[in-house]
């Protein structure tokens, strides 16, 4: 193992670390629609008001350890995505400030729990939209972005769009799932239903259509052996799914864990479909890397903090375990 | 017309602007929350408690700010400064990602528990994730120092391949500007905190002298005041000769000194004219300037003349933004003096001068770090990293409009959020503090710190 390829490892990691952990509370703004009762959205709101700053964190360390460590990938990429980028930030601004506000203003209640919703809707769009793009390929010319400020927007980025947030959402349903009780506990598993059917039939779109954007990535998955080798990941997959949807009727904690299982196996195909490309389809993570002694010094510090920070994480996180009441400081 | 260039350093310049605010603000506030809970655990007196869940709801609101406008900063760099990203990365990019890693991690991590947990985990846990916040804010702030700083004076680096590769990291990190700016800001937030908490607790005494709460928050504040103002002077002095010896160009700018002389004055006010290279209706001190930047009467001051005109910073907006800075300088330490006296004379809770004066300073200390963050920002103009890379070499490839865009975007989002967030915080300002605390709560507290195990139902009071 070298540096650059033990960073852009650990950038995948911090990614995923926000994909799901951001995911689940962006999902619960994505639900907000559906559950028209103020207390309930309370509740749901509280269930992760302790947690969501750190989950965001995760989107700083992702985009700051891009800069630090692949600076060229960094440049090109905010630059090709400057629209999505841009607005995806503005609703997680109107987004994270609605957590205090919404319960600092009883008269403006309604609309915070709008801000707070469209701004979870939209955030997580955009994050669908740039994994579309970023998929479909950036047009670079001589280590310069060359293409237009909505090459990023497709069909297929949109469906890409809506996969995402419908993922969240079921992300947010299983959190929900678990840390709610009674009546309200049952609405959640009538809402999952259509999500997981939803998430199933994008999955297999999403998966089919990739394979179509690029030669190289249908190669990567149809050819001999390694079709053999990655058969295991659709493959299991599909039985999450089955498995999935028997849960949500009765289980409580499974829901949450099978979820984050179908999201895992996803991002690893998406991660062996681009590898080892950071800016698709031609630059490499090896090409864009900082220099060998900022990789060593940034490790020096990520392996002693990361490990205490996923331990203190871990405390906050059983702190707040079980189930969650109407409890706030506010 | 705007150009990409100039519309990015607007929107640059507007959005870490407001960005500033909030977590200088927190800073302060993190370490003050952090001496109430300590003094609430030691001397089991309620009225601590009291107001360390008073500031506790103005910091969440203030905290939640600061991240979602610090979480567009962090890519900000990215999108419209993407060639300062690729030339800098390797430097300032491991000093974003330990500030990260080191601080923002452990501000996050701990304030689900400093805001929601205290009836969770008991008391001691929760004084030591107090105490973990206010840690991460002050890692924050010399993590993020450090990268502003060595854009200001960069050290320990070598050129290779047209980007900058440090070659010692002690060097990096602690660059010659660091230590000063850290101090420097640092105390900057503490005043600009004391202030505040002294405004709110003027506000109060004025309503009722007797609020033991709104006493003990003045009392304090006028304390850091008194001892913070002066500290800070004679800091800001340091670094002022830190910068002449470093970014000359800059010094000639704040003094608004064209001329090259020796026994230079200090100009007091003035209107600083680029085109002619002059200052204007220039009110002067004679000899005073060269005292106090060479300590000598002679000595020797360098004029915005010697640099080449493309390389000469706006003096006529680092000239004001600089007088502005330390005119209200003056004026907190003058608080801090008033503050002594009338503690001396024992009238420091009933003299209605000082509450108003008090009141009218609370918002100094924001204006005062704008103002000095104008200058010192301005003043490394036109370079974005001194001497190494020009600002206008180091935008991205974007098309004015959207540029134009965005920034209209975040105008109007930033008007109604923050406007909306301050009007909230202000309103939290004026609810009494002894209302903040409920004392049943302390009954649970002392059952054992959990909820679940107070089965009988409280006392309430003492």
């Amino acid at each position: 193992m070298d540096y650059q390829l033990i960073w852009v490892l650990l950038i995948a990691v911090a990614v995923f670390a926000y994909v799901t952990l951001d995911g689940f509370d962006l999902g619960i703004g994505i639900l907000f629609p559906f559950i028209k009762n103020p207390k309930n959205r309370g509740r749901m709101m509280n269930t992760v008001a302790p947690v969501w700053d750190g989950n965001e964190t995760w989107l700083i360390l992702g985009g700051g350890g891009l800069y630090a460590a692949f600076p060229q990938a960094y440049s090109l990429l905010m630059t090709a995505f400057y629209i999505p980028v841009f607005t995806m930030l503005l609703a997680l601004v109107f987004r994270g400030v609605a957590f205090e506000f919404r319960f600092k203003s009883k008269n403006h209640q309604k609309h915070w729990d709008f801000a707070f919703s469209a701004g979870s809707i939209i955030a997580a769009a955009m994050q669908g939209a740039m994994l579309g793009g970023f998929i479909e390929g950036i047009a670079v010319e001589n280590g310069r972005f060359v293409g237009g400020a909505f090459d990023w927007l497709s069909p297929f980025s949109v469906f890409c769009a809506t996969a995402v947030v419908v993922g969240y959402a079921l992300l947010g349903t299983g959190w929900l799932i678990m840390k709610m009780e009674g009546d309200f506990q049952g609405n959640l598993r009538r809402l999952a239903k259509p999500a997981v059917i939803w998430m199933a039939a994008n999955l297999g779109v999403v998966s089919l259509m990739t394979t179509y954007v690029n030669p190289a990535y249908a190669q990567r998955w149809f050819e001999l052996p390694n079709m053999l080798y990655l058969a295991p990941i659709p493959l299991v997959t599909v039985g999450l799914l089955y498995w999935l949807w028997h849960a949500v009727k009765k289980r409580e904690k499974t829901v949450f864990g099978i979820t984050l299982g179908i999201f895992f196996l996803s991002y690893l195909g998406f991660g062996i479909t681009l590898y080892p490309n950071i800016v698709p389809p031609m630059i490499t993570f090896r090409d864009a890397a900082a220099p060998e002694n900022s990789l060593a010094f940034m490790l020096v510090g990520a392996a002693i903090l990361l490990p205490i920070i996923l331990g203190y994480t871990a405390y906050a996180y059983w702190v707040f375990r079980g189930k969650t009441g109407d409890e706030g400081y506010h | 017309m705007l150009d990409a260039e100039l519309l990015a350093r607007i929107q640059f310049a507007f959005t870490v602007s407001f960005h500033i605010i909030f977590p200088s603000f927190t800073i302060g506030l993190a370490s003050f929350l952090f001496v109430l809970e300590a003094l609430w655990l030691r001397t089991r007196d309620e009225t601590y408690l009291s107001l360390y869940k008073f500031w506790m709801k103005i910091f969440a609101l203030a905290f939640g700010m600061g991240v979602v406008s610090g979480i567009v900063m962090s890519y900000q760099f990215g999108t419209n400064w993407g060639p300062f990203s690729e030339f800098t990365g390797g430097v300032i990019g491991p000093l974003l990602a330990y500030e990260v890693l080191s601080a923002f991690f452990l501000e996050a991590g701990f304030l689900g528990i400093m805001l929601f947990g205290l009836n969770r985990v008991g008391p001691k846990l929760h004084f030591t994730a107090t105490t973990m916040v206010a840690i991460g804010t002050l890692f924050s702030a010399f993590w993020i120092l450090s990268a502003n700083s060595w854009m200001q004076t960069p050290d320990g680096y070598v050129i290779e391949n047209g980007r900058a590769v440090v070659s010692s990291w002690i060097d990096a990190i602690f660059n010659p500007s660091f230590p000063y700016r850290l101090v420097h800001m640092v105390l900057a937030a503490y005043l600009t905190t004391a202030l505040v908490v002294g405004a709110v607790g003027a506000w109060h005494l004025m309503r009722d002298r007797e609020n033991r709460a709104a006493r003990i928050m003045f009392s304090m504040a006028m304390w850091m005041a008194a001892i913070l103002g002066p500290i800070q002077i004679f800091a800001g002095d340091l670094h002022g000769l830190n910068t002449l010896e470093h970014q000359p160009a800059k010094v000639a700018a704040m003094e608004g000194h064209f001329d090259t002389r020796e026994g230079a004055p200090l100009i007091l006010f003035g209107m600083p004219d680029m085109e002619e290279e002059e200052t204007k209706y220039a009110v002067e001190i004679p000899k005073l300037g060269s005292m106090i930047l060479t300590h000598e009467w002679d000595g020797k001051i360098t004029g915005l003349k010697d640099f080449a005109p493309e390389d000469r910073p706006n003096a006529a907006i680092v000239f004001w933004t600089f007088r502005i800075m330390v005119g209200l300088g003056v004026l907190i330490a003058l608080l801090g003096i008033a503050s002594v006296i009338a503690r001396l004379r024992k009238k420091l809770y009933s003299c209605g001068y000082l509450h108003r004066f008090a009141l009218l300073m609370g918002p100094s200390g924001f204006v005062a770090i704008l103002a000095g963050w104008f200058t010192t920002e301005v003043g490394r103009q036109p370079w974005v990293v001194y001497g190494l890379m020009r600002t206008s070499e180091a935008g991205s490839p974007v098309a004015p409009t959207a540029i134009a865009g965005s920034l209209i975007a975040f105008v109007v989002v930033y008007a109604i959020v923050f406007g909306v967030g301050t009007a909230y915080i202000l309103r939290a300002m004026i609810k009494d503090p002894r209302s903040a605390h409920i004392p049943e709560e302390t009954e649970i507290l002392r059952a054992g710190g959990r909820q679940s195990t107070a089965a009988h139902p409280p006392v309430a009071g003492e």
